[in-house]
Formats: structure tokens, C-alpha cells, sequence
């Protein structure tokens, strides 16, 4: 019997921006799996490369001012091989996207019902009386009360919350095995947020994708992820499943940035932890040794690997480099 | 007392139209909220968008023109004076300052950090040359940032140094009130911890009030010695920040809380459970925390630290 294959795998991706005249990556051999029925989240702040690796999976990148290099591969295909006619085949059908901005992502000239209906158009051949059935429903499997109103309307008329859930019914018409969806609700208010989540989480259920959810917010992780990987400045420095990230987190990145939380005050003195430095821009980002160590510099240099790779420290639990071993917190003692 | 009293604010826009562009309706904005500002004290204002509370801050600072109601600085009344250029309303202009949202926007790109700092001090104190570089140096020391960053414009810094500049701006003129209008709400976790700080530090330094604009409920939390929670243009419920997150009462107050995502994966069931209670409760009791136009109802004290809008009991409330 064959092993079977996860749903979508990355293996090596490297995405590479032009700065100038030379090309700097952004995304720097990164490596994950994706399964069926799963929601894998990848955290990280601006500029470590979470949005930038969602956009490389399904070619959005300009040619002209990138390189990837490395493969991701959907039912044994490497997608990166695909011209734009293969892969506009893809997009929509097998990998749907939900974006940040749900104003930026739907035509404001568009009623509801066309802007739905167009991925059934390109995907499906379904007549127009089966489209038109088909986005009712999906409107109301996304919450949206009155479908049938609500279809012949333009975007502007809708709360965010509400256009929200038009550009994840988008994203569903045709039922993708894969959903990504990159900072899905930053832009909402926390009520909104919280049906939002919920909605993907039940669709989840009933539809069985995989999703990768992009975001910053680890509260949003917590709640919903079943599986994590941390990011910083390109590469993956964490992997692990949500229990374990949170309930026993090693790399000295994911530690400090769970320690910088916002918490109730435990006495006037109690301050947030705050990473020393700033993220490197591109061009000056180390290419070689830990790239967190200039953030940590009370750790001593030689507990860093020379060229740290991702250990598998307990089953499914990966950290990169040797620091982590060693690691504590400014001021604290080593244990 | 407080040394900023806003008594029975209200901001309300009026929507024209028809036939010669007349006032139709009106836009509740900030509809009747009152606000006592201690020194030294942090009050947080919570709430979804369009909520009101940023108009709250933009009317108390003079950016908003307020429709009825007071705001009464140290026994001056100083509403909708804010652009007085009379000597009496001069200490109000000076101590009470703002920090916003976006740094980018509201940083001048053309001025040097040297001329965005020193301009509350142009216009209110009369600095020598050296005396003014001398406390810029201070100001950015206070936040962290070095001499060096004097002679460079706003596009040279990064989003959370350029929050900073907008810190050591607004505590240039010595305020007693600063306004953050969702100071950190652009900002990477780490570096909001650090704006964060920074703010924290100033305060105790200099005995600074801040009323923290946020719909971010950690970030509020973590910062707040009071809470009021807004909808609708009004207060649901106010008081000490321990009671609100220990002890809600109001429905809108307890649906915020409940949506909130915690750090903790282990209680999501937990969680989702006590959400979908709550909004079944909303569902099935809206009209006993709203009356029947939709409006929130008077704040009552349940205790000396806590208020809350619920129907009053001759309306056969609770």
C-alpha cells in the first residue's frame, strides 16, 4: 500500500523579492504539511514572511521581481511548475483564499450574486439557474440572514462583518479542499471575530478542508488552530500542535512573544516583556547563524548552532537551533 | 472631582437631504455620557466601531464640534474651545493632548522629528534654542529612542518608533491628559509591549491621566484603572476595570467579554459554550437592556465602583 501523501506539502520554499539588483528571500526554506481536516496556523509578526508564503502557494507573486525556488505539491503536482491557465484552474477550485481587507477583495461595481457566482462560472458548469441556487445557499451557509436580498446588493451596503462572510462564501463555492485565509478577521470587532472563527470552524466540519489560517493574534491561534507554526524573519522557528505551543513553548522567540501579551497588572511594577532590537529589514537580515540571536544577546554565543536547522524534540514538536536549551529571560537565572 | 468634567455630552450629526438639503435626522454619535478625569488615573473607553468612542476623545480635545453638554476644565467651561486663542483657555489647550491611531498620517513627512517636538513647545513656552534641544533630547530619551534621531523625518523610522515620537510629542507640553486613540492598535505584539511601557513609565513620571481608546480588551485590561464600556453612543456600563472584567452585568458588556480569544487552548469548548450561551441570553432578553427604540438606558450604581445601564424597576426591570 502506498503512504499516503498529505493533502498539500511544501517542501523547501524559498521566495525572493528583487531589492535593487539583487534578490533577498523573504520566505527561507520553509518546509510543512498540510492534512486533510486541519487547521494549520502560522504566526508571526509583519515582515516574517506569513503573507508573503500564502501568496507563494497559490502564484500570486510578479515574476518580474521574484523567485521561488522549492516545491509545493497538491495531488502530486508541484504547483509552482503550472503555467497561469493550469493554475487559474487551481485558484478557486482546489485552494480557496480569504483575504484581509474584504472591501479591498470584492468589486465594488458588482452585485453579491455576480461576484459569487463568477468562480461557479470559470469552475463549474453549472447552468445559471443552478449558480444562482448555489450562491443563496452559500450565502446562507455563511450566516448571511435574507440571501435572497442580500444577492443583489453591492458591497458598500454591507457591514465588514458581512462582507466578510461574502468573500468566505467566494472562497467556498466550490467546496476547495484547501482554504487559506490570511488574517481573516483583523478587521473586525471582537463579536465579529468570534462568529467569524466560529463559521470556519463549522464549515471545517462539515465540509472537512484543510485551512491555513494566517494571522498575528495568538488568542485567535488558541482558539482555533489545531496545529502552529511560528515564524520569524522567513523561517519557521517553531512547529508544534496547539496544545503544546502554548502549554510548553521552547523557542526563545515564541516565549518572548507570549510573554508580551497584554495582561491584567499583577502589581505597579509589572511590566510587559519587550524583545530587544527590531526585525532585521531584507537586505540586512544575516543569512547565516540563529537570526533571533541579536535579539537575545545575553545568551551566550556559543549555544547557538552555526547553521541552525529544525530539531524534532518530541513527536510533532520541532524548534529550531540549540539556543532554546539554554535560553532565559533577561534578568532570570538559567535553569 | 476630577480636574476634567464632561457632563451630558452629546455630538450628534445631522443627515440632510431632500429637496432643499434639510436637516432630516440625526446620527446619535455620543448621546448624553458623563466622564470624571482624576490626575494620575488611566480610563479606559471600550467599544465595537462606530460605537462613539472615538468622538468622545476628538470632542473633549476641540476636534469635534459638541452638540449639547459640557466639558469643564479645573471650573473653566472650555467646551468648543478648543481653537480659542484667549489667554483663559490656554491651560486647557496646553495639558490636555492626543495620541492617534496612525503614526504615518499623523507625523508631518516633511518636518524633522526636532521640528515635530518642539512644536507644542513653540506655542507654549518661550525656550531658548538650547533650552528646547536640551528637552527633546530628553523626551526621546524617555522613549527610547537616541539624539541622533533629531535631524531624521518621520518616513525613517519604523511603525513603533514612530508611535513613540507621537508619545514624546503629545508629553512635550507637560500635559495632564493624554488622549490615545487606539495608540498600539498598528503595531506588532512586541513592540506594542513597548509603547505600552513607555506609556506606563510616563505616567508614573509625570503624574499623566490617559483616557485609552481601544476595542482591543487585553490591551484595555492591562492599562485601565477605570472602564466604560460604549454602544450605541452611550455608556453600558462603567467602573473599576477589576469590577467590568470580574463582574459584568450589562449583555453587551458580557457578549464582548465572551468573545474575547484567550491565550489558552485547552478551554475552547469551554469558551465556545459560554458564548453561545450568552448569545442566546442576548437573543432572548435584548429588550431588557434596551429600550424600545433601541436606546441604552440610564447608568444606575450597582456599588460605589460600578455602573450599569439595565431597565429601571418602575419600567418592570430587574
Amino acid at each position: 500500500m502506498a503512504v499516503e501523501r498529505p493533502l498539500l506539502e511544501i517542501n523547501h520554499l524559498e521566495t525572493a523579492f528583487r531589492v535593487t539588483d539583487d534578490y533577498y528571500n523573504a520566505v527561507d526554506d520553509v518546509s510543512l504539511t498540510l492534512e486533510n481536516n486541519e487547521i494549520l496556523a502560522i504566526v508571526g509578526e509583519s515582515g516574517s514572511g506569513k503573507s508573503t508564503l500564502a501568496t507563494s502557494i497559490i502564484g500570486l507573486h510578479d515574476p518580474n521581481n521574484t523567485q521561488i525556488k522549492g516545491e509545493v505539491i497538491y495531488k502530486d503536482i508541484n504547483l509552482l511548475d503550472l503555467n497561469e491557465t493550469l493554475y487559474n484552474k487551481i485558484r478557486g477550485n482546489d485552494i480557496g483564499m480569504i483575504f484581509q481587507d474584504p472591501l479591498g477583495s470584492l468589486n465594488p461595481l458588482m452585485t453579491i450574486h455576480d461576484q459569487i457566482e463568477e468562480t461557479l462560472v470559470y469552475h463549474s458548469d453549472m447552468d445559471d439557474k443552478q449558480r444562482t441556487n448555489r450562491v443563496e445557499q452559500l450565502l446562507d451557509q455563511v450566516g448571511i440572514p435574507n440571501p435572497k436580498r442580500v444577492m443583489q446588493q453591492y458591497p458598500h451596503e454591507l457591514s465588514g462583518g458581512m462582507r466578510q462572510r461574502v468573500v468566505i462564501a467566494i472562497a467556498l463555492a466550490n467546496k476547495p479542499p484547501i482554504i487559506i485565509a490570511d488574517e481573516p478577521t483583523t478587521a473586525l470587532d471582537v463579536t465579529i471575530q468570534a462568529q467569524i472563527l466560529d463559521l470556519m470552524n463549522d464549515i471545517q466540519d462539515e465540509t472537512g478542508s484543510g485551512i491555513i489560517l494566517i494571522t498575528h493574534d495568538l488568542g485567535v491561534v488558541a482558539q482555533t488552530a489545531d496545529r502552529v507554526a511560528v515564524m520569524y524573519a522567513g523561517q519557521i522557528v517553531e512547529e508544534a500542535t496547539v496544545e503544546e505551543l502554548f502549554g510548553n513553548p521552547k523557542h526563545p522567540y515564541t516565549r518572548s512573544l507570549l510573554n508580551s501579551v497584554p495582561h491584567e497588572l499583577e502589581d505597579e511594577n509589572d511590566e510587559l516583556h519587550v524583545i530587544q532590537g527590531t526585525v532585521p529589514s531584507l537586505q540586512n537580515l544575516p543569512r547565516r547563524g540563529c537570526r533571533f540571536a541579536p535579539r537575545i544577546p545575553w545568551i551566550p554565543a556559543e549555544t547557538h548552532e552555526e547553521d541552525p536547522v529544525l530539531h524534532e524534540i518530541s513527536p510533532g514538536h520541532k524548534v529550531r537551533c540549540t539556543c532554546w536549551q539554554h535560553f532565559h529571560f533577561e534578568g532570570e537565572e538559567e535553569q | 472631582m476630577g480636574f476634567i468634567e464632561v457632563k451630558d455630552l452629546k455630538v450628534h450629526y445631522p443627515i440632510r437631504g431632500g429637496l432643499l438639503n434639510t436637516i432630516q435626522d440625526y446620527v446619535y454619535a455620543v448621546d448624553g455620557i458623563n466622564l470624571s478625569i482624576e490626575s494620575g488615573k488611566t480610563y479606559g473607553l471600550v467599544g465595537e466601531s462606530g460605537s462613539g468612542k472615538t468622538t468622545i476623545g476628538k470632542s473633549i480635545i476641540g476636534l469635534e464640534e459638541i452638540t449639547s453638554g459640557n466639558v469643564i476644565y479645573e471650573g473653566v467651561d472650555v467646551t468648543n474651545k478648543a481653537r480659542s486663542r484667549r489667554g483663559q483657555y490656554r491651560d486647557y489647550n496646553r495639558d490636555v493632548q492626543m495620541i492617534f491611531q496612525d503614526s504615518t498620517s499623523a507625523l508631518n513627512p516633511k518636518k524633522r522629528i526636532i521640528d515635530v517636538i518642539a512644536e507644542p513647545m513653540r506655542n507654549f513656552f518661550n525656550y531658548t534654542p538650547q533650552e528646547e534641544k536640551k528637552r527633546i533630547i530628553e523626551l526621546l530619551e524617555i522613549v527610547g529612542l537616541n539624539e541622533e534621531a533629531m535631524y531624521k523625518y518621520p518616513h525613517e523610522f519604523s511603525g513603533g518608533q514612530r508611535q513613540r515620537i507621537g508619545v514624546a510629542r503629545a508629553v512635550a507640553s507637560n500635559p495632564k491628559l493624554i488622549i490615545a486613540d487606539e495608540p498600539t492598535s498598528a503595531l506588532d505584539l512586541s513592540v506594542q509591549a513597548q509603547v505600552l511601557n513607555f506609556m506606563r513609565n510616563i505616567q508614573t513620571e509625570y503624574g499623566l491621566s490617559y483616557l485609552f481608546i481601544s476595542h482591543d480588551l487585553g490591551v484595555v485590561q492591562h492599562m485601565s484603572d477605570y472602564i466604560a464600556i460604549m454602544h450605541r453612543g452611550r455608556f453600558v456600563e462603567q467602573g473599576t476595570s477589576r469590577e467590568i472584567y470580574k463582574n459584568p452585568q450589562h449583555i453587551y458588556t458580557k457578549r464582548l467579554l465572551s468573545a474575547i480569544p484567550e491565550m489558552d487552548p485547552t478551554i475552547r469548548k469551554e469558551l465556545k459554550a459560554e458564548r453561545e450561551r450568552v448569545e442566546k441570553e442576548y437573543q432572548e432578553f435584548e429588550d431588557q437592556y434596551y429600550d424600545e427604540n433601541g436606546r441604552v438606558y440610564d447608568l444606575r450604581p450597582l456599588n460605589d465602583n460600578h455602573y450599569v445601564a439595565l431597565k429601571p424597576a418602575e419600567e418592570g426591570g430587574k
